[in-house]
This record gives C-alpha cells, sequence and structure tokens, in this order.
C-alpha cells in the first residue's frame, strides 16, 4: 500500500470516528427530548398557580443571579463569574424583545427540563438545569405563568465572554453528552411525603449542591445527591459538607433550629454569613414552613460520610502574638473564651466554621466582615467589621490560628498564604 | 444599636467620629436621608468599593435606614481641623468657587446647597467641613470620572465634570483646613431653590429593586 493511500485511508477513518462522534453527542444532546408542539393558546393563569409560581421562584433563587445589583427585578444583566469566564444572567421578564415575552411554557419546560433556549441553543449550566431538570412540569408552568405576570422591562442580554473554547455550543455538546442528562424527580416509597418534598426541593430548585458539592476541573459536580462540600469557584469560599458532622451536618440539630436558620439566617447554633446570606435572604427565608420543614427533614437525614476525615496532621498551637491580636482586635465581642453573646456574636470555642478542614471561610469574614441577613424572623442583624485594611496577612493568620487552638479547637494552623490568597482574589 | 453596627465603627471611627487614616470619613451626625442614599448606592453598586458593598449586599431597606438614622442621631463634637498651607493666590481661587462658583461655566456655588455655613442641609445634603482632603479630593475625582454615581440626576457628577484636576485638588484642601464651628449642624432646610436638580434630594423615599 503506497504511503498516500494509507495517509488518505487515515484520514478517512479519522474522519469517520469524528463524525460518529459528534453524532452520538449530537443525540446525547437531544435524548429524551419530544418535539415542541404547536404553541397552546395561552390559558389566563389562576391566582393559585401564581402564587406557587412565586414561591418556586423564591425556591429556586431565580433572583439570585437573574436581578442584577441595584437592577431591576429578573431582569438580568449580572455576571456569574465562573474559572471560564464569565456568564451573564438573562431577562425573564416578560419583555417581548428582550425578556421571556415571546416564550411559550413549552419553552419554558424544555430550558429548565433540558437547558435549551427558546431558538434551541444549548444553555450553560452556571443555568442549574442539572438541578432544575427535576422540576416538574407542572411546577415549571407555575413558574412560567408568574415570571409572565411580573413587570416588564426592557433590558438587552448580555454576551457572555468566556475563553476558547469554552465559549463555543460544540464545547458545551460534549460537557453536556459527558455529564447532563433530563431527570425526574421520582419519590422514594421508603420514605416519608416530607422527606420526598425535602429531596424534590434540595436537589432542584433548590440547587444546593451548585455550592455544597465540589467541581472537577471542567466544572461539573459529582451529581445532584452529593451534598459533601466545595469551594466555590472564583468566590472562594468554602461551601461545607451538609453530610459530615465535622462541618455542617444539621442531623443533631432539633428541627425547629434547622427550619429557623433557613427561614431566619440565625440559629442558636449559629448563623449564615456571605454567599448563604444572600440565599436566605433571597430564597430561603421565603420557604413556606411546610417547605422549610420539608427540606430540614431531608437534610436532617443525609448519612454521614463512611469514613470520618482523619485529624489534622499538624494541630495550631496558641501564639503569644495571636493572642495579643485576639486581645486587641476580637475579645470585646467575642469573649475571653470565646463564648461569645448569643444572638449577637458567635461563639468561637467548639464552633465547626472555625475548626472544620477549611479555613477559607474565617480568612474572608476577618478581612471582609459581614453581616448575616436582614430577615422577617431576624430584622436587624449584628455585624463583624472588616479587618482588611487594619491586619497584615501574619497577623490574620497568627489570629486564626490562634482561634483554631484554644479553648478546646483543635484545628490546623492557617498560613499567611491562606491569607494572601483570599486577599488577592477579592481585592 | 451601637452593639449592631460595630461592622462600621472599625472603619468609621469609634460611634463613626472618623478613623485617624484620614481616608474613611466621618458619619456622625451627617443627614440621614444622605448615610440612607450613601448605603443604597453602595449596597446597589451605583458606588464601588467592594468592601462596603460586600458588607451591605444582605440588608434590607429598612435595616439600612434604621443604620443611618443612628449614625445621623449622634452629636458630636469635630475634632480640630488641620490646617492646610496654601499659597495666598491658590487660597483665594478655592475661596471664590466655593462662596461663588463660576456662573461662566454654569458652576454653582457649594453652600447653595451644602448650607451658607457649609455644614450640609438636612436631610439629603452632607456638609463639607470636617472632612479628610484626601477622602474630599477622592470623592470628587471619582465623580468627575464616573466611579462614583448618585441617583439621577446625578448633580455632583455634573459639577465635578466641570472642574478641572487642579481645582478639585485646591478646593479639597481649601475645605479641609476650614475649621468646623461649635455645635454644627446641618441646615434645616434650603435658602433658596436648589440651582440644580439631583436624584438624591429628589427621589428621598426610593427603594431599590424588590428584593
Amino acid at each position: 500500500m503506497s504511503w498516500r493511500r494509507r495517509v488518505g485511508l487515515a484520514g478517512l477513518g479519522a474522519i469517520v470516528v469524528v463524525a460518529v462522534l459528534a453524532g452520538v453527542v449530537a443525540w446525547l444532546n437531544v435524548r429524551g427530548e419530544a418535539p415542541l408542539g404547536a404553541p397552546a393558546p395561552r390559558v389566563a393563569a389562576s391566582a393559585e398557580q401564581l402564587a406557587r409560581g412565586e414561591a418556586l421562584t423564591r425556591a429556586g433563587d431565580c433572583t439570585g443571579c437573574h436581578t442584577a445589583r441595584g437592577g431591576r427585578f429578573l431582569a438580568g444583566g449580572r455576571a456569574i463569574e465562573t474559572p471560564f469566564g464569565n456568564v451573564f444572567a438573562s431577562n425573564l421578564t416578560p419583555d417581548a424583545e428582550t425578556g421571556l415575552g415571546r416564550w411559550s411554557a413549552d419553552e419554558f419546560w424544555r430550558a429548565l427540563h433540558h437547558g435549551r433556549s427558546k431558538s434551541g441553543r444549548l444553555l450553560y449550566p452556571a443555568f442549574p438545569y442539572p438541578n432544575y431538570t427535576r422540576v416538574s412540569r407542572d411546577d415549571a408552568d407555575a413558574m412560567f405563568a408568574y415570571v409572565q405576570s411580573i413587570p416588564a422591562v426592557t433590558r438587552r442580554n448580555v454576551a457572555h465572554t468566556l475563553a476558547f473554547p469554552f465559549g463555543t455550543q460544540a464545547a458545551l455538546a460534549i460537557w453536556r453528552a459527558l455529564y447532563f442528562r433530563p431527570a425526574e424527580h421520582v419519590d422514594d416509597p421508603t420514605r416519608s411525603a416530607e422527606w420526598n418534598r425535602g429531596a424534590y426541593l434540595v436537589e432542584g430548585l433548590g440547587h444546593c449542591n451548585a455550592c455544597h458539592s465540589a467541581r472537577n476541573a471542567l466544572g461539573a459536580t459529582r451529581g445532584t445527591l452529593d451534598l459533601q462540600g466545595g469551594l466555590i469557584p472564583v468566590q472562594n469560599w468554602y461551601a461545607p459538607s451538609l453530610a459530615s458532622p465535622r462541618e455542617a451536618s444539621v442531623a443533631g440539630w432539633p428541627k425547629h433550629d434547622v427550619v429557623q436558620l433557613l427561614k431566619t439566617g440565625i440559629a442558636p447554633q449559629g448563623f449564615v454569613m456571605g454567599p448563604m446570606s444572600d440565599v436566605v435572604l433571597n430564597s430561603t427565608q421565603h420557604l413556606s414552613d411546610a417547605d422549610a420543614a420539608a427540606m430540614a427533614t431531608y437534610l436532617q437525614a443525609l448519612p454521614p460520610p463512611p469514613e470520618s476525615e482523619p485529624a489534622p496532621a499538624e494541630t495550631a498551637r496558641p501564639s503569644a502574638r495571636g493572642a495579643a491580636l485576639y486581645k486587641d482586635h476580637c475579645v470585646a465581642c467575642h469573649g475571653e473564651r470565646g463564648e461569645g453573646v448569643p444572638k449577637a456574636y458567635p461563639a468561637l470555642a467548639g464552633s465547626r466554621a472555625v475548626t472544620m478542614r477549611s479555613s477559607a471561610n474565617l480568612v474572608h469574614v476577618v478581612l471582609e466582615g459581614g453581616f448575616p441577613p436582614s430577615t422577617a424572623g431576624n430584622p436587624r442583624p449584628f455585624g463583624m467589621p472588616p479587618f482588611a485594611p487594619v491586619l497584615q496577612d501574619a497577623d490574620v493568620a497568627e489570629l486564626l490560628s490562634f482561634v483554631r487552638a484554644s479553648w478546646g479547637n483543635r484545628a490546623a494552623p492557617v498560613s499567611t498564604l491562606d491569607v494572601a490568597k483570599a486577599r488577592a482574589g477579592r481585592e | 444599636m451601637a452593639q449592631r453596627v460595630l461592622a462600621c465603627t472599625g472603619c468609621h471611627g469609634p460611634e463613626g467620629r472618623a478613623a485617624p487614616d484620614g481616608y474613611y470619613p466621618r458619619i456622625a451626625g451627617k443627614p440621614a436621608g444622605y448615610l440612607y442614599n450613601q448605603l443604597l448606592n453602595f449596597r446597589d453598586g451605583r458606588r464601588s468599593y467592594a468592601l462596603m458593598t460586600n458588607l451591605l449586599a444582605p440588608l434590607d431597606d429598612a435595616y439600612l435606614r434604621e443604620i443611618a438614622g443612628h449614625f445621623a442621631g449622634l452629636d458630636l463634637p469635630y475634632p480640630a481641623s488641620a490646617p492646610v498651607a496654601l499659597a495666598p493666590a491658590d487660597a483665594a481661587a478655592a475661596a471664590r468657587l466655593v462662596d461663588e462658583g463660576d456662573a461662566s461655566r454654569g458652576l454653582p456655588a457649594c453652600n447653595a446647597c451644602h448650607g451658607a455655613a457649609m455644614t450640609g442641609t438636612a436631610p439629603f445634603v452632607p456638609g463639607l467641613l470636617g472632612l479628610p482632603r484626601d477622602y474630599l479630593n477622592a470623592q470628587l475625582g471619582a465623580w468627575r470620572n464616573g466611579k462614583r454615581v448618585a441617583q439621577e440626576p446625578d448633580c455632583m457628577a455634573q459639577v465635578a465634570k466641570k472642574l478641572a484636576p487642579e481645582e478639585i485638588g485646591l478646593i479639597s484642601a481649601w475645605l479641609a483646613g476650614r475649621p468646623v464651628p461649635a455645635g454644627a449642624k446641618p441646615a434645616a432646610a434650603f435658602a433658596a431653590p436648589m440651582p440644580m436638580a439631583c436624584g438624591g434630594v429628589a427621589t428621598s423615599g426610593a427603594a431599590g429593586a424588590p428584593r
């Protein structure tokens, strides 16, 4: 066989392989999709449907991304920062030119369930359709009716700014072939109705695992059931494991306290800060008591991870410098023995937020300060001042290492590098 | 309330008296409406300072109004202003801009809105005395280059864009060196109609987007 012929055959083979792969990828992207029928005539939504749609839209925290800072409700424009570039949330208001005004309920359902836009374009999974795919058709219709009822805002969508090749539909098709599969919530008959409702909310609209799960190099989680904790890309806040007793498991709490945390942002055991403040503010505080209780039931039943993580290789030791810094900057609120003040300043002694393996959130809180959200149940939260303008990185490291090693706390020290990285990320 | 807002006084000084570093401004005794508007502007991204924006992100309008009212209600003496050395000609030029403006450029006098004694006008217009030179310089500069934005119509942006950078430097230095009168309080009302329309004054009660 001449070399020309060999190269020709190899080339032909390569073309066939690529064509077959492309065909498989294309098929994987539309599997399970029924063709859209003729647009159904719009039926006026009932008051019940609108109210349910609003509650579900809140439960999905749509406004967390689709309302820009200071912008009009659900009119889009906020940049979702990802390691691959920025994805800009779209306008969900019923404006005909720039929003969802010309969408049908079928197209809205296809976006939620299959992750495709009105035009058929594949959507980026920054829009958490790997979770929303579990929303029922009836609930999707209620959400659609609700977003069609809010004030229309004319605001053109902003083009995403993603690095090559992530901005291409082909790359997205491959990602979806690897990691996305349309799914439906199926009740587990061995569990209570309340647990099943919780599972539906946590895995679906709540999209809790979008933060509380680690992501691989291509930004995919290990599935909607995985709530083992993860570092939130770009923001570098650590969303703790909701299953691990060392992190944020609520299995041992009175259920009432879990409901209280979701609805008010504060519970006797601690309160939310950072990105979770926004989630409580925009989403979980609006849950009905029944839905908050269902979420709590589901979260409390999460099985603990199979093996408890090993004790830290190195435990921080309280240093004189750390103690002095604590006395200067922290003791007035958090107390001589890290005991805090109930409902105002959190205890640091015995706090899992202090001792869990990742120190990312501690560094964030010391540098940036923060408030829990103002909610109906906690309208006037107490705040922590930002220390970024006051403390050097080495001081923050000494201080946190002291806190992680005092009053019975036993956790690894925090390094100056840990602090420097967090500061570089936010300033 | 002071216990709830220790997050503010870490930078703005005990009771909001201003920090010694000459940047974080005094907030104690500023008009309540002005402070409330600034809190909204930071939270909603019109003013750009990441620490403030992140801090305020989870707080609602009602609580921000209460925080503004708390600091506005603090009546604390001002420290003596540090004297600022300006050449007589520069000081005269600065004083003329502040007291008279420049009609040929459509520049109003500062005291037309900020009070005859430049101690502000309740409830929306802040005083200009007792503020650090660096802070004044940075704010006027930020308005001039669009980094600080207020509600539309943004009168201070229009004013700052009519000023030359050297004039901003002179005005900041001159204002920072003026003594604050004893018992300084914002004027109760404007002496004459405002020379410009200002969104922060007109849309006083406007809340942000539904949240």
